[in-house]
């Protein structure tokens, strides 16, 4: 798990552009949206863009977004429950 | 009689070189347009994490409009519906088009970006100067062949003069292929600092030196 989370922080610092933050300065635990990460709405389509490329999961209900976008760990449950 | 308005602040950036109210605040030529942008950004500290979002042409108008208005912050002086964004190019946002393009060509991994898709548009970089600074007054963009002296004027006094708006903060933008090249101002009635008179002849005058 802590493989998949360290992999998912680069993923997302590439593809949101957050080319001020390291790896190391993102809490897994934090909220992604609002007060943690402070991601906005394209970054939350990024987010399922991201999984469905580089991890071939599909968001089949946008209503579970809220749940699996919450934070860095809980995507990265998200995609070890559902790894094909 | 007619009214004088008056441009007073104004940004040049263009080939490796930033200039504010006449005087060069930060050269850079050897470093091709992306990077020379987001080098100057970094010269001169400015904290905005949504900048590394944007596309080049809006972090173009984006670090063109920050440095002018430090020196003129109209949008603490005035309203935020008095406040218009008026801004031209030649490119429209075909950089940004062509990378949108060539994310949805590519057969083995077509999955549109959204945060490339919502840059599509040239007005977006008028979004984001609003954004930054909750000016929330008219906007228009123009698509020119080259930069219209006459028009934007002309344009930009009638608003003024018919008590549309009380000042404005306008340009041209243009970012394509290695190409860049960003000329803001602000118009008001009163007389600030520099106290040009904004007309055609004074906006030559200062785009062309």
């Amino acid at each position: 798990m802590d493989a998949l989370i360290d992999q998912l922080k680069g993923e997302i610092i590439e593809q949101l552009n957050l080319e001020d933050l390291k790896k190391e300065d993102i809490d897994a635990d934090a909220t992604l949206f609002g007060e943690g990460l402070g991601l906005d709405s394209i970054d939350a389509l990024e987010l399922i863009v991201l999984l469905e490329k580089n991890h071939g999961i599909k968001v089949a209900n946008p209503a579970d977004g809220k749940k699996i976008f919450q934070s860095i760990r809980t995507m990265a449950e998200f995609i070890q429950a559902n790894k094909k | 009689m007619e009214q004088k308005n008056h441009i007073n602040t104004f940004c040049l950036v263009k080939n490796g070189s930033i200039s504010i109210d006449g005087t060069i605040s930060y050269e850079n030529r050897s470093l091709p347009a992306a990077d020379f942008i987001k080098s100057a950004y970094k010269h001169f500290q400015i904290n905005y994490p949504k900048f590394y979002k944007m596309d080049q042409l809006s972090r173009l108008a984006f670090l063109a409009s920050e440095l002018m208005l430090k020196n003129n912050p109209i949008a603490h002086n005035n309203a935020a519906g008095d406040i218009a964004i008026i801004i031209a190019n030649s490119a429209s946002s075909l950089e940004t088009d062509e990378e949108h393009q060539r994310t949805i060509s590519d057969k083995n991994n077509n999955v549109a970006s959204p945060a490339v898709f919502v840059y599509t548009l040239p007005n977006i970089l008028i979004g984001e100067i609003a954004i930054r600074n909750s000016i929330k007054g008219e906007n228009t963009f123009f698509i020119f062949d080259k930069f219209d002296a006459d028009f934007m004027s002309g344009y930009i006094n009638s608003l003024l003069n018919s008590n549309k708006i009380k000042c404005c903060i306008a340009g041209w933008v243009d970012f394509y292929d290695k190409n860049y090249d960003a000329f803001l101002y602000t118009v008001e009635k009163d007389k600030g600092k520099l106290g040009i008179e904004h007309n055609s002849e004074q906006l030559k005058n200062i785009y062309n030196n």
